[in-house]
């Protein structure tokens, strides 16, 4: 892979020589203490010292709320137009989000593709940017601190400049459009950047045991513990929309005042809501909200390690950070493995 | 092309193709058997299915919902839905004027394997709605009457007017190369009924069946399964002889939306048809 370093003091005419890419959207603030990925137009906004924002990069893929096609009476179901998708360049997206999206385009490919997702996906530029857990982290137990790809470029902090590889020919053009910004990488930066490689590593406060977790879940669904994660969980459905790899969406159909067009929407669902699993007739698979609660722990970390061998958990902590009830998945986990250190 | 950016398909898997109510045939109180053709010929023409795969179908205006295919691949050109009115989608369905246009995408879902099927004996069990999916897997093993050896349907009802595909049926007893087996659970005295009455495991008695060479295929209500299993099982049928329909939630019918999730299967794209052996590994299965 080609890699780079870019003095920091070039940063910001290098961010905003991206624009020729795209528009650029990256964390800024949202109030007091929130993030959340913007369009930004000035440098100064971006938050390049942020650990995670509200929601991850999937509401510009995959969006909350979305028109699939129009229909009406005359003519049935039709696409709408195809308008040329915006071109968009992240910057700023940190090694679990980049994990994240990678996750989402294995659920939305396959043998039928979501080419809603697709076409905006396609015209997105990833610059991921490096970064030091929090509190509420626990990407190296998921094994997604680090990423070799999914982006065009990515940045790494080795103080006085970042260290940047080159992902892609999209990537190579960005570096290549503002060459006189890079320079070539010595000896030093290698070892400054090992050097940063295991300041990361000490620096998480959370290990969980994975590995072996699909089989400790077996063994563990009669536990009395999804009792009382059913007992504490609001059924809100934040966890769901605040993570990064949770794709399930409701289908239904909007009518026009005609009553006789309209179209077919889609928007976030969220497995702990009660109709979830609610079949026609009544019948509801799941309505007691301890086997919610055990679903979506069983889809992410035992479920999709079959479908897709690996748990569908990118480690990013916002389940955890936003819960109201204050679900801790780290938790959660050590009590299913009967762990008591934290 | 980079690393992470994938092909668009051309085609829209969540589309619906333009079809037709062609024919509305009453089964009993608030069911009905719709017969549909695609508005294009080529896909009327073209669409294959297994007995057992679902289609969407979308009603201009309401929504959509899955149905199970009634009818046989052995007989293309329509598609049969035996639909029972019971939710939004299905109620407009039943308020549509003939040759109302409507939307449908498929199939999916896995059907039976009827390959490995093929050379065996046949059981199909069936209660209440649970005929509509496996009319279709009778229908296949009548067509192709060689490539089977004994054919059984068992099919329980709560009385005779609640009995899907009656005088179908009533027409298949005293047929020489099929074991028709019809039940209602309780006789009403001034009922001229002369097929069985009991509920349908009380069937079991009047079949020989070789769990060796026999797959056993059971739709029905989820009750029904759990009795149905048992007796299957006493049988020592294995497990992965043992196949089941199942009803899940479905938005999307391609393994996207997560509704029909169960355990770590979508049944829209493993399923709806499961084994005993897969319920076992997926608990919240049955």
């Amino acid at each position: 892979m080609k890699i780079v370093k870019l003095p920091k003091e070039n940063l910001a005419k290098f961010v905003s020589s991206l624009s020729s890419f795209g528009q650029i959207h990256a964390p800024v603030k949202r109030g007091e203490k929130s993030l959340a990925f913007g369009p930004v137009s000035d440098f100064a906004q971006i938050q390049l010292n942020y650990t995670r924002t509200i929601l991850p990069l999937k509401k510009y893929f995959f969006k909350p709320i979305d028109t699939m096609f129009n229909f009406s009476a005359e003519k049935g179901y039709e696409l709408p137009m195809e308008e040329p998708e915006q071109r968009n360049v992240f910057f700023g997206v940190h090694p679990c989000d980049i994990h994240g999206l990678k996750i989402l385009d294995l659920v939305f490919s396959g043998r039928y593709v979501d080419n809603y997702y697709f076409a905006r996906r396609n015209n997105a530029a990833i610059i991921g940017l490096d970064c030091i857990p929090d509190e509420f982290c626990f990407c190296r137990s998921t094994g997604t601190d680090f990423v070799d790809s999914g982006f065009d470029l990515f940045l790494s902090d080795i103080d006085e400049s970042y260290l940047v590889r080159v992902g892609t020919s999209l990537g190579d053009d960005m570096v290549k459009a503002t060459e006189s910004l890079f320079r070539d990488i010595e000896k030093q930066d290698r070892e400054k950047y090992k050097g940063k490689s295991i300041e990361k590593r000490e620096s998480f406060q959370i290990q969980i045991q994975l590995q072996d977790l699909p089989g400790i879940m077996d063994l563990e669904y009669d536990s009395p513990i999804w009792e009382e994660l059913g007992q504490d969980c609001l059924s809100c459905g934040t966890c769901s929309m605040v993570c990064p790899t949770c794709y399930c969406y409701a289908v239904f159909d909007e009518l026009d005042l005609d009553a006789s067009s309209g179209r077919r929407m889609r928007r976030w669902d969220s497995c702990l809501f009660k109709d979830y699993a609610l079949v026609a007739g009544g019948h509801n698979f799941r309505a007691e909200r301890s086997s919610r609660v055990k679903n979506r722990f069983f889809h992410k970390q035992r479920g999709f390690v079959s479908q897709y061998g690996r748990p569908s958990c990118v480690g990013c902590g916002r389940c955890k950070a936003y819960c109201p009830a204050g679900i801790d998945i780290v938790e959660v986990i050590n009590k299913l493995r009967s762990e008591i250190r934290v | 092309m980079s690393n992470h950016r994938n092909a668009t398909s051309l085609e829209n898997p969540y589309l619906p193709n333009p079809a037709r109510i062609i024919r509305t045939l009453p089964q009993i109180p608030d069911h009905q058997l719709f017969q549909i053709r695609f508005e294009k010929e080529e896909i009327a023409e073209s669409f294959r299915h297994k007995p057992g795969q679902f289609v969407m179908l979308s009603v201009v205006g309401t929504g959509e919902a899955p149905f199970s295919i009634s009818s046989s691949p052995t007989r293309p050109g329509n598609i049969e839905l035996c639909v029972r009115r019971i939710g939004h989608v299905t109620d407009a369905l039943f308020k549509l004027p003939p040759n109302a246009l409507v939307g449908i995408r498929g199939p999916y879902g896995n059907g039976f394997p009827v390959e490995k099927m093929e050379g065996n004996s046949l059981l199909l069990i069936a209660g209440g709605l649970g005929m509509a999916p496996l009319r279709s897997l009778l229908w296949y093993a009548l067509d192709n009457r060689a490539k089977f050896k004994n054919v059984t349907l068992m099919y329980g009802a709560k009385n005779p007017d609640d009995m899907l595909f009656k005088y179908e049926l009533l027409n298949l007893i005293d047929r020489a190369d099929v074991k028709c087996l019809l039940t209602i659970d309780k006789k009403d005295e001034s009922e001229i009924w002369k097929a069985h009455v009991g509920v349908v495991t009380t069937l079991f008695d009047h079949v020989e069946i070789d769990p060796n060479d026999t797959y056993a295929a059971i739709c029905g209500p989820e009750i029904m399964f759990k009795f149905v299993l048992d007796k299957l099982l006493q049988r020592n049928f294995p497990k992965d002889r043992i196949l089941m329909s199942l009803e899940r939630n479905m938005q999307c019918g391609v393994g996207k939306c997560g509704h029909c999730m169960v355990g770590y299967k979508y049944t829209c794209l493993d399923g709806p048809i499961f084994t005993y052996w897969d319920a076992i590994n997926l608990p919240e299965m049955i």
